[in-house]
């Protein structure tokens, strides 16, 4: 299971970088988004992975499941998709702007204003 | 979307949507939920009843500005990381106190709840804060 | 000595008030700054008696102990001596600026930046620390820009304070360095304990780096050959300036400098070889510079230079009589300097021209500041009953007892005073005495705020030379001591009795005369020789030299910025994954124990909704199908997150999810339909980068899947959750207790992207509104 994920996010990653290679400024933001999930999906990968249970500590001495995932990481994700969320609409409003600003989507088009 | 079944649906929904969120994040300490789930959670109901009729509407259901929560919800949270201070704690020390209130049995009050609160808060204002702004454009 | 770094903190606060001060107080304002300024002088001038017993003071706060870094003052003799000429100077200089300052518009600005200068050039001369020192000497340096800059309408005037800040901070920089090395032989910044660790410095293999890069600091500021010529340039500045930055202290800080560490550095055959070379090219061109110049105040520039010169040549010759020599030439030098810089701007003020071809005679109009000239030129010249006459005798008397060089040296010192004299006779015939001449308008009497400095000044020089033995005591030999605590006594007289010095001197006075009385044939031709025949000026060369550097640099951001984000993001992408993969390539044998789990048929089933949604958003050409396969990207990663036992995780990302939905869905309709921009080779090579970069990632979570974290972090929280936190869901109590700073973070900056929204939206800019 770990090696087909290690691909999925590989494959994430690609899908990321190659959109953020693309001048459509629509499709920058898409690469974005890509890469947020291929991150986080990364950090949880990374803290082990455990099928079953969710975590909780119960009263007195700590005897959960055997074999827990690891809350740490999870705390580190549940953050960064609110904060990704965040991200994300900024970029959208940016975009916007810049769509009503110069009529374009073409980041190409960013570099000859500025020769202009 | 302006249909009338959804927007009785949305009218219905958006109490329940609250109170659930408010239960999400009390529960959140001990169980599945907390702060950043129940704000958008609630955030939610409002974009759905914004969606339904229209962010004027929204907004005036909501009652106060979505700035105000996110004002009222940084400074719960900030609020929270004061009582360690006096308490001769360092900063940002869960202080602790546990009330029994007859009928609800014992009920454990603490910083970290007033700061999730912020957090409830926080979460809740943003996300109504950008989605209004962006459904207004 | 907390009294000292009140006394510091009280100037810098009076620095910031003074504009307030100068705007409302009227007249009496410059008055009651130079007021602060002498009372400063008056306090430094009772820890006299006690230095002069030989101790020192040392006051630290410590800052970064661990790197020598620390805020430290120190005063001793030779700290004591420049402090006094610094603050002694100031009130006269400020004083001074009250009455010449008065036309400038911007003059409350002037009396910040010289209380400034002050403030920093005070902390400079008292510092403790090597960097402390090194930051107040900077301070020096920015507020010297400014202050060259005054007038920053002439293009002249910006154009050689870019230059004095270039040359002295570049400097400084090397100095920086300089410092740290030394910091790292002797392993201490503290003048104090460096002043013991001579021996270890100078017997240490990087002691020639080291002291290049200190002795590069210390003559740029003071303008030693090749440096020198930024010197002239600020004199673009206002007279006072020049005055008290330019001739008395600024310009002495890398004499300071050298004083400072001579004991430290000092006395090997590289530094005596460096600094008497530099010092005596230094001292003949200034020399004849300041012969060939018809502007009075370039004229006082070249003889600054001279003079600096001079003072690094008798630090480089090291022998007792030559430090006491330095140390009495520089009280000299400040005394006569200070004081014509402010005649020049006196006269200046009240004639309207320097130029020494159309003024003559001006003791029939200002009796009193020709009479402060004279005595002051005097000095110069070295003529007695001048202290400058003891100063010149001092510096003979140290070339004649050196052994190989010293004939040489000497040749080089008598040709200079005999260019010194002729100038002090040239200016005191022409300027001062002789018939009445002038420009425009007949000049008027200079009011007493401009007189009072001057004569002040030119009053000490006589009486320091009538009774050499009572300064003596009391401030050069403690100075002295600082610099070598093998000198014991000390004694100064204005006769010396009949010796080979004396004879020198007559030879010197003789032939300055000499040449005094061709100066009015010789001058003319020396000016066309500088401006006709000999057309390469240091000034200019070093300003073609920074145009070819802006030049090449503009070529090269030009080549690197192509201003396409696209080819950046590419650089980034490719430079960071080409080293990962050699990292990985490199250590990739490790990778073999891992133990995976085998996937279950619902997971596979994820899988397979993730791998194919995002080949469908990458390749669609619709935007709505794009977004919603990005969406069931983020569903089919959230129902990873519930597989594996992450709840809170996955209820969080579906919903935000949800939200990016709505978000898109609301303004997808105003957003503008795909279009293929790139080429198909630009797609295909876009694509073995991402494969590039996808690969690196896929290497990486597997190499992660090997590595042990540290478990002991989450084992705390869990063990912990309910003893500390009272809660039972870690995920939410990490987020609220024991990360809850960090999360306080994110929160804030949820609402700053918030208001970027909102900032975005709603405020509409003239251009988006245009369109």
């Amino acid at each position: 299971m770990e090696t087909l994920l290690a691909i999925v996010i590989g494959l994430l990653y690609a899908a990321g970088v190659y959109l953020l290679l693309r001048r459509s400024i629509v499709k920058l933001i898409l690469g974005i988004m890509f890469f947020s999930h291929a991150t986080n999906l990364l950090i949880f990968v990374a803290g082990g992975l455990h099928k079953g249970q969710p975590q909780f500590a119960t009263d007195g001495i700590n005897a959960v499941s055997a074999n827990p995932t690891d809350p740490l990481p999870q705390a580190l994700i549940l953050t960064a998709i609110v904060i990704g969320f965040g991200i994300t609409a900024f970029f959208l409003a940016l975009m916007y702007r810049f769509y009503q600003a110069t009529g374009t989507e073409d980041l190409d088009e960013l570099k000859e204003g500025e020769n202009k | 979307m302006k249909s009338y079944i959804v927007q009785l649906a949305a009218a219905r929904l958006l109490p329940v949507t609250l109170i659930l969120s408010l239960l999400v994040f009390y529960r959140g300490h001990n169980e599945p939920g907390g702060g950043f789930i129940g704000g958008l959670m609630a955030a939610a109901g409002f974009i759905f009843y914004a969606m339904a009729f229209d962010t004027q509407e929204a907004e005036k259901k909501l009652r106060v500005s979505p700035l105000m929560l996110i004002v009222a919800g940084l400074s719960f949270a900030f609020i929270s990381t004061l009582p360690s201070l006096f308490a001769g704690n360092p900063f940002f020390t869960g202080e602790w106190i546990s009330l029994i209130i007859p009928l609800l049995g014992k009920l454990k009050l603490g910083t970290p709840l007033l700061f999730d609160f912020g957090v409830y808060l926080t979460v809740w204002g943003v996300i109504v804060t950008i989605i209004f702004n962006v459904m207004e454009e | 000595m907390t009294g000292i770094l009140i006394y510091l903190i009280i100037l810098l606060i009076t620095a910031f008030l003074s504009p307030i001060l100068i705007s409302k107080g009227g007249k009496t304002a410059p008055w009651l700054l130079g007021m602060v300024s002498a009372a400063g002088f008056a306090w430094l001038l009772g820890f006299t008696g006690y230095i002069s017993e030989g101790n020192s003071l040392n006051y630290t706060i410590e800052w970064l102990p661990e790197l020598y870094l620390n805020f430290s003052l120190y005063l001793d003799g030779l700290s004591l001596f420049f402090a006094l000429l610094v603050t002694g100077m100031g009130a006269l200089v400020l004083v001074f600026s009250g009455n010449y300052m008065k036309p400038y518009a911007m003059k409350h600005r002037f009396f910040f930046l010289i209380l400034l200068f002050e403030f920093a050039m005070l902390g400079m001369v008292l510092s403790g620390n090597l960097f402390t020192m090194f930051i107040f000497w900077e301070l020096t340096s920015v507020s010297s820009f400014l202050l060259v800059g005054f007038n920053h309408e002439k293009p002249e005037a910006r154009n050689a304070a870019l230059q004095a800040l270039l040359i002295t901070v570049a400097g400084g920089l090397a100095m920086m360095a300089g410092f740290i090395m030394l910091g790292q032989m002797a392993g201490t910044l503290e003048i104090n304990q460096l002043l013991k660790s001579g021996d270890i410095i100078r017997n240490h293999p990087h002691y020639l780096p080291a002291l290049l890069l200190v002795l590069a600091g210390a003559f740029t500021k003071s303008a030693q050959f090749p440096f020198h010529f930024w010197l002239p340039g600020a004199m673009q500045a206002p007279s006072p300036v020049s005055a008290y930055l330019h001739s008395a202290t600024m310009v002495k800080a890398g004499i300071y400098l050298l004083m400072r560490l001579s004991p430290v550095m000092g006395g090997t055959p590289e530094w005596k070889y460096i600094l008497t070379i530099t010092g005596a090219i230094t001292m003949i061109l200034g020399g004849y510079f300041a012969y060939s110049q018809t502007d009075f105040k370039k004229v006082l520039a070249y003889t600054t230079i001279s003079a600096l010169g001079t003072l690094v040549l008798m630090l480089g010759i090291d022998t007792d009589i030559s430090i006491k020599a330095a140390i009495i030439f520089l009280l000299v030098h400040a005394l006569y300097k200070g004081a014509l810089f402010m005649i020049a701007g006196l006269i200046d003020k009240s004639v309207g021209s320097r130029d020494l071809r159309k003024i003559g005679g001006l003791n029939k109009v200002m009796p009193v500041a020709s009479l402060a000239a004279i005595i002051s030129l005097l000095s110069m010249a070295g003529l007695p009953p001048m202290i400058g006459f003891i100063g010149k005798e001092l510096i003979y008397e140290a070339k004649f007892a050196l052994p190989d060089i010293g004939n040489l040296l000497l040749v080089a010192g008598v040709m200079t005073n005999i260019i010194m004299v002729a100038i002090s006779l040239a200016l005191i015939f022409n300027l001062f005495l002789g018939p009445l001449k002038y420009p425009g308008e007949r000049p008027t009497r200079p009011a007493f705020a401009l007189r009072v400095g001057p004569s002040l000044l030119a009053g000490i020089s006589l009486i320091f030379g009538l009774f050499p033995a009572t300064v003596a005591d009391f401030l050069l030999s403690p100075a002295i001591k600082s610099i070598r605590p093998s000198i014991d006594s000390f004694k100064l007289s204005l006769w010396h009795g009949f010796n080979e010095v004396l004879l020198v001197s007559f030879i010197t006075v003789a032939a300055g005369v000499v040449l005094f009385l061709l100066y009015r044939k010789i001058n003319p031709m020396l000016t066309h020789l500088n401006t006709e025949v000999i057309t390469f000026r240091f000034a200019d060369a070093f300003n073609k030299g920074l145009n070819v550097f802006l030049y090449l640099t503009k070529r090269k951001t030009s080549f690197i910025q192509s201003g396409y984000q696209r080819f950046y993001l590419m650089a980034i992408f490719i430079m960071t994954s080409v080293l990962a993969w050699y990292q990985l390539i490199y250590t990739w044998p490790e990778i073999e124990s891992i133990s995976f789990s085998r996937p279950g048929m619902f997971e596979m089933i994820i899988l397979l909704l993730i791998v194919s949604s995002t080949i469908i958003a990458v390749l669609i050409r619709s935007r709505l199908a794009a977004i919603l396969s990005l969406g069931a990207v983020g569903y089919g990663i959230g129902l990873l997150f519930i597989v594996y036992g992450a709840i809170d995780v996955a209820i969080t990302l579906m919903l935000a999810e949800t939200l990016v939905l709505v978000l898109f869905m609301v303004v997808i309709y105003h957003l503008p339909k795909f279009t293929n921009f790139s080429s198909k080779a630009s797609r295909l090579r876009d694509a073995a980068v991402a494969l590039l970069v996808g690969g690196f990632m896929t290497g990486l979570v597997l190499k992660a899947g090997q590595l042990n974290l540290n478990p002991k972090i989450s084992d705390f929280y869990v063990e912990n959750a309910i003893p500390l936190a009272h809660g039972s869901n870690i995920v939410n109590v990490i987020l609220v207790d024991f990360r809850a700073l960090d999360t306080l973070g994110e929160i804030t900056v949820l609402v700053i992207a918030a208001i970027g929204v909102v900032a975005l939206l709603k405020l509409k800019t003239k251009k988006g509104s245009a369109t």
